[in-house]
């Protein structure tokens, strides 16, 4: 970078890196405001709700939401894009009933389970197919392969369920480490979840979902490859989707095709509660998971409670809509309180 | 400059395409019958076959039309299979709780308590500006678990139910079932709103383009509210009526319609991309849906597959409208070069 | 162009003792901290076409907007009739009688031009049913009387920007508005196309409607035109009846100072080719063949829509094309690949800054690093502390007024937000750098920056397209001028052969050989 004004760069002046002290990035965040709220319920819960607090809620707990919590990964990524996938839950179910189906047929499991998360890998590139190149809103698409994918799950196996899988497998999903009560497959996460963590946060990948989801034309400007991105990133949603169905196949020892039935909504509507935009471009890793958690502990707590079990879902779609109608009342507050007139500055560059 | 200007050769063929799209879902429809018909004649030629053609979309079809006007402006509507349980609970409860009371009050009852509920959703959508995928997500649970709560382990058995009431689900007038005509006539009022009344194409205009319908000065939040409103409404009727066709009534009823009506809607030509697609498409679309289901099972292809024939279709109805549209728009582009 | 035949047919109305249909005085609009329009002022008399010239960011669509209703004024009188008038909405605006034709209208693509005409005022009978054969009488009466002939059954989509206009237009008359605002309508038209809007124009003022057209145009200014209003840096600087004015004397009011001065481009060794075009060719433009040498600036000339931008797209690789070649350094580089682009040396400022040139909702750090986010990766890995690094370095050396580089693009002046598009793009060092639009909307101080800016990366050997509007800027900055007509070059003219006159002539007039 040797060849410009040098200068300008004599009377360089000084900018800060932050307009605001550290302690306000990282705390005034709608991330840290879920994250809080996971703990105040934990607190609450473990006071209040006998059994809570014992440890093998937790294992419990983690087992419960670990495939949510796995396909929320890559879903965040969908999302800030700006696309979304609905399929996911079909493809927990069809890799789910595959495992099952080639196990039955003779194959070793280990096999199986690959062929499973080939399978996920090519539902992705599917719905990535028809989202990038043919170029269809990925809603419409994937409400479509929701349906074809589940179908498929079910048109293979029927209403049976194959249970048969080898012990070392099944015991290993629910396994937990040593005398702790800490489940084995946590471990799986999180490498999983240092590898989202990198790829959104640090690479310049990530730096490209971001651009695509806030502005696709500026993304593309910068050399950014915004349909080789998405497509990429919905093979990973079907491939994850796909690990999640082997886990669940173990975990439950059964290979049904109606496995994580609807689970679609609990991933997305976990993601958004984290502070995902549903328009792309905003949201982070660690909201994501928290959100997850939230509804992991909320449903743990009350069943705990002896409330009914689906209370649940008054509270998920009840936390759902409040947050966004609260990220909306706020950003609208925020955009009166800076341009009294009642435009935004930000357009204040148009006129001309 | 002659005094009438004549229809272009190229807008009488797009009109045709228009035609095409419904009438092909149509021509569909009656393959599958077709097909079915010829493996097995009592599909068609029977009393039970005959009705149950027209009896077993009659309820999705109501639904359906309730979504279809609410994607037309470019909005959709996840919460239809939650209000529609809660009606249809809520209507049990009536029919317990006030023995005695007219069938036609259970039915405003319902469909105003749909309302309601659209209402909800359309308010949170018009006035917090959140995509209404996110709202009606939320809703879904919401409804759903409200539900839940309301029902616990409770059902409602046929029964509970009067008997009047239960045959309207069966009934017939001069062969067609009460339900389908139900279905017919409100199918035909909201075709007609939707083609005929300004605030029909207001609805269209806001899916078309969103910030030309406030430039234009429609009055956009009226319009989204009456558009939920109806869906929840219509939602609100089908439960009522999935009361009277089922009888029995559990906390789970209706779960599952939401991806139903959306995939009826889309099959039948309505862009999930707003302004495009009409009442009626959406309802050959949702009878096609389950018409095809029940006739998979005699074609010899077993029933588990219904679901695969369903997400094949709908992409495959996605597919075609994509092509459909740039067709239309290399067709547009090339009379306007003739013009020059 | 001081030649232009004046083709004022009908002398301006006389000053009658009615109040003018709509006036504006010393009218002013501030965002935030950027003023758009320090004194705005304005006569529109019945009867009339009135031109609004002036430069980028004089303050004109500004001006259009207060009386169109999307914004409110500050300060100043608004006066419609003689009464003062606050709209606080388009609706507002529209119901007093104001319609304004957009360079870009909105319809709605899935509708019918009929409908489109009428939507939300729709004729009704029985029932609230729509009167759809009186809708249809009306809209070709209307066609009719507007004489075009377009199909009124067809969707929107798929209409040329004319014919939008023109639907445009004829929903305006149907609403009988009695004062029309056209906001550079002529920019994307054909010279056919030119003629009929004119013919449209001259018939709604001889039906006592006051219309005020915008335009850069002169030759249009001095065709269709009755009286004219000058603006300059957000205030109304004079307004001349059309036959008492020279476009030399227009020139003089708009920029205010000598046209020579503005723009310094230091002499510098212009060296061997760079960026080598050679015949390519798309829908939008034919047979494109140019070269940029090192050390040199190269104009392209032209009007809006003669596809200037399209080639510049196409040679960064964001649009296709069907045939041609690109090389950089000899080297070829791939069609739609902008980043096989970028690494071959070459660099694209958009024209659209707010929409392609930056992540408006992006801080500045990231929208500095965006280009360069895989070079400053260290082992494929990127953490803030890079960007703010790599940030700083471009944001100091153009001088970016901002306090942080947290700060969010889209807060910047228009200005700062060019630097910021600059410093992303000079930041991946380019050998070429394609700019279109160096200064569209930014004030003048800036402006004179940037020029400077340009001038040196000249001598330090990079080689420069400038894609630009503005004649000044052009005449003062480049080297050789290519001008570009409908989708082709048309004169490639040297610095010292370039003058206003034979580059407007280039870029309104086909050449002899044809016509």
């Amino acid at each position: 970078m040797t060849a410009t004004t040098t200068a300008a760069a004599a009377i360089a002046r000084s900018y800060r890196d932050y307009d605001r002290p550290l302690w306000q990035r990282v705390l005034l965040t709608r991330e840290m405001a879920i994250i809080a709220l996971v703990v105040l319920v934990s607190v609450v819960a473990a006071a209040t709700v006998r059994g809570f607090g014992q440890p093998i809620t937790v294992t419990y707990l983690l087992l419960d939401v670990m495939p949510i919590l796995l396909i929320a990964l890559p879903m965040t990524l969908v999302m800030i894009t700006g696309e979304i996938d609905l399929s996911v839950a079909s493809i927990v179910g069809l890799s789910s009933v595959l495992t099952g189906v080639l196990t039955a047929g003779g194959l070793p499991f280990e096999v199986a389970a690959v062929v499973a998360l080939v399978a996920g890998a090519v539902c992705g590139a599917v719905n990535g197919f028809l989202v990038t190149v043919v170029g269809l809103p990925s809603l419409a698409v994937t409400i479509g392969t929701l349906a074809l994918f589940r179908g498929l799950a079910v048109g293979l196996l029927g209403t049976t369920a194959i249970t048969d899988f080898p012990d070392f497998w099944t015991d290993l999903a629910k396994a937990r480490v040593g005398g702790s009560n800490v489940p084995v497959v946590l471990f799986v996460f999180l490498v999983l979840l240092v590898v989202f963590i990198v790829l959104l946060h640090f690479t310049p990948f990530g730096r490209g979902i971001y651009a695509i989801g806030l502005s696709k034309a500026a993304a593309r400007f910068s050399g950014v490859h915004v349909e080789r991105t998405k497509f990429v990133l919905f093979v990973l949603a079907g491939t994850i989707s796909a690990l999640a169905g082997v886990f669940y196949t173990l975990r439950f020892g059964s290979a049904r095709g109606d496995n994580a039935t609807g689970l679609e909504l609990q991933v997305i509507a976990a993601v958004v509660l984290g502070g995902v935009s549903v328009f792309g471009g905003r949201g982070a890793i660690h909201g994501v998971i928290a959100g997850v958690l939230l509804i992991g502990v909320l449903s743990s707590a009350l069943r705990l409670a002896n409330v009914t079990s689906d209370v649940i879902n008054i509270i998920t779609g009840a936390l759902l809509v409040l947050s966004v109608v609260a990220t909306s009342f706020l950003a609208w507050l925020r955009k009166r309180r800076k341009a009294p007139g009642g435009t935004p500055r930000i357009e204040a560059s148009t006129a001309g | 400059m002659t005094a009438t200007i004549e229809k272009t050769a190229v807008t009488k063929r797009l009109h045709a395409i228009g035609a095409v799209r419904e009438f092909g879902i149509l021509l569909a429809l009656a393959l599958v019958v077709l097909a079915a018909t010829v493996a097995n004649p009592n599909f068609l030629f029977s009393a039970d076959g005959w009705r149950d053609l027209l009896l077993t979309p009659s309820i999705l079809v109501l639904v359906a039309i309730g979504q279809a006007i609410v994607i037309i402006t470019r909005n959709v509507d996840l919460s239809v299979g939650s209000i529609l349980g809660l009606s249809a609970y809520l209507t049990g409860r009536l029919f317990i709780d006030l023995q005695g009371i007219p069938i036609v009050a259970v039915f405003v009852i319902a469909v105003v308590f749909g309302g309601l509920l659209g209402l909800v959703n359309g308010a949170l959508v018009a006035f917090a500006k959140v995509p209404a995928m996110v709202i009606t997500l939320g809703t879904l649970y919401a409804y759903r678990g409200i539900n839940v709560l309301w029902t616990g382990s409770d059902r409602i058995n046929a029964s509970d139910l009067p008997k009047d009431f239960l045959a309207l689900g069966t009934g017939q007038i001069l062969w067609i079932p009460i339900l389908t005509i139900i279905a017919v006539v409100v199918l035909a009022v909201t075709g007609w709103i939707m083609k005929n009344t300004r605030g029909g194409r207001e609805f269209y205009a806001i899916g078309s383009d969103p910030a030309a319908a406030e430039l234009y000065g429609l009055r956009v939040t009226r319009r989204l509210l009456i558009a939920f409103v109806v869906s929840g409404a219509l939602a609100g009727l089908a439960g009522v009526l999935y009361a009277a066709r089922y009888g029995t009534i559990n906390s789970q009823a209706g779960s599952g319609w939401e991806l139903d009506a959306v995939g009826a809607a889309v099959i039948g030509g309505v862009a999930i991309t707003g302004g495009v697609g009409s009442v009626w498409g959406a309802a050959i679309g949702a009878w096609l849906l389950l018409t095809i289901n029940r006739a998979l099972p005699i074609l010899g292809i077993p029933d588990f597959w219904q679901r695969a024939v369903v997400g094949a279709l709908i992409i495959g109805a996605i597919v075609l409208d994509r092509v459909l549209a740039v067709r239309q728009r290399r067709k547009l582009l090339e009379a306007r070069e003739d013009d020059r | 162009m001081s030649d232009t035949p004046r083709m004022t047919a009908d002398t301006p109305p006389a000053p009658a003792a009615t109040p003018p249909m709509l006036e504006l005085e010393n009218v002013a609009k501030s965002f935030g901290a950027v003023v758009a329009l320090r004194s705005g002022s304005l006569r529109l008399e019945r009867g009339s076409i009135h031109a609004l010239i002036g430069e980028n960011g004089a303050g004109k669509s500004t001006l259009v907007k207060i009386v169109a209703g999307l914004y409110r004024r500050d300060a100043g009188d608004f006066r419609l009739n003689g009464e003062s008038v606050d709209f606080g909405s388009t609706a507002q605006s529209k119901a007093a009688g104001i319609a304004v034709i957009y360079q870009e209208p909105t319809l709605f693509p899935d509708l019918t031009v009929t409908e489109n005409v009428f939507m939300g005022r729709q004729p009704v009978g029985r029932f609230g049913r729509i009167d759809r054969k009186a809708m249809r009488a009306e809209v070709e009466q209307l066609f009719a009387r507007l004489g075009v002939g377009i199909d009124p059954d067809r969707p929107a989509e798929g209409l040329s920007i004319a014919d939008q206009q023109v639907i445009e237009i004829a929903k305006a008359v149907s609403l009988d508005a009695r004062v029309l605002i056209m906001d550079e309508p002529t920019a994307a038209l054909s010279g056919v196309e030119v003629d009929r809007l004119f013919q449209i124009a001259r018939s709604l003022r001889d039906e006592g409607r006051a219309l005020l057209f915008i335009s850069h145009r002169f030759d249009e200014v001095f065709a269709l035109c009755d009286t004219v209003t000058v603006m300059r840096d957000g205030a109304y600087i004079a307004t001349t009846p059309i036959g008492e004015t020279t476009v030399d004397g227009l020139v003089r009011q708009m920029v205010g100072r000598d046209v020579t001065d503005l723009f310094p481009k230091l002499p510098a060794e212009i060296r061997e080719p760079l960026l080598e075009v050679e015949g390519l060719s798309s829908p939008l433009f034919h047979d494109i063949s140019f070269t940029v040498r090192a050390g040199e600036i190269v104009g392209l000339a032209g009007l809006v829509g003669a596809g200037r931008s399209e080639v510049a797209r196409a040679v960064f690789g964001v649009d296709a094309y069907d045939e041609g070649t690109v090389r950089l350094g000899g080297r070829a580089i791939p069609k739609n690949r902008p980043d096989a682009a970028m690494r071959a040396g070459l660099a694209l400022v958009p024209e659209d800054r707010r929409k392609q040139g930056l992540v408006l909702e992006s801080s500045v750090a990231r929208n500095v690093t965006l280009a360069i986010r895989e070079t400053i990766a260290k082992a494929g890995l990127i953490t803030s502390g890079m960007e703010n690094r790599a940030a700083k370095e471009w944001a100091s050396r153009l001088e970016v007024k901002t306090n942080a580089l947290s700060t969010v693009a889209g807060t910047l002046s228009g200005g700062n937000q060019q630097k910021v598009v600059l410093g992303k793009w000079l930041a991946t060092e380019p050998r070429v750098l394609i700019i279109d639009e160096p200064t569209r909307g930014i004030d003048i101080g800036t402006k004179s920056e940037v020029h400077r800016l340009l001038s040196e990366l000249a001598g330090r050997g990079m080689g420069i397209l400038m894609i630009s509007s503005e004649l000044p800027e052009v005449l003062g900055m480049a080297d050789r001028v290519l001008v570009m007509r409908e989708g082709r070059i048309t004169a490639e003219i040297d610095r010292d052969d370039a003058t206003s006159e034979n580059v407007m002539f280039a870029a309104t007039h086909a050449q002899g050989a044809h016509q």
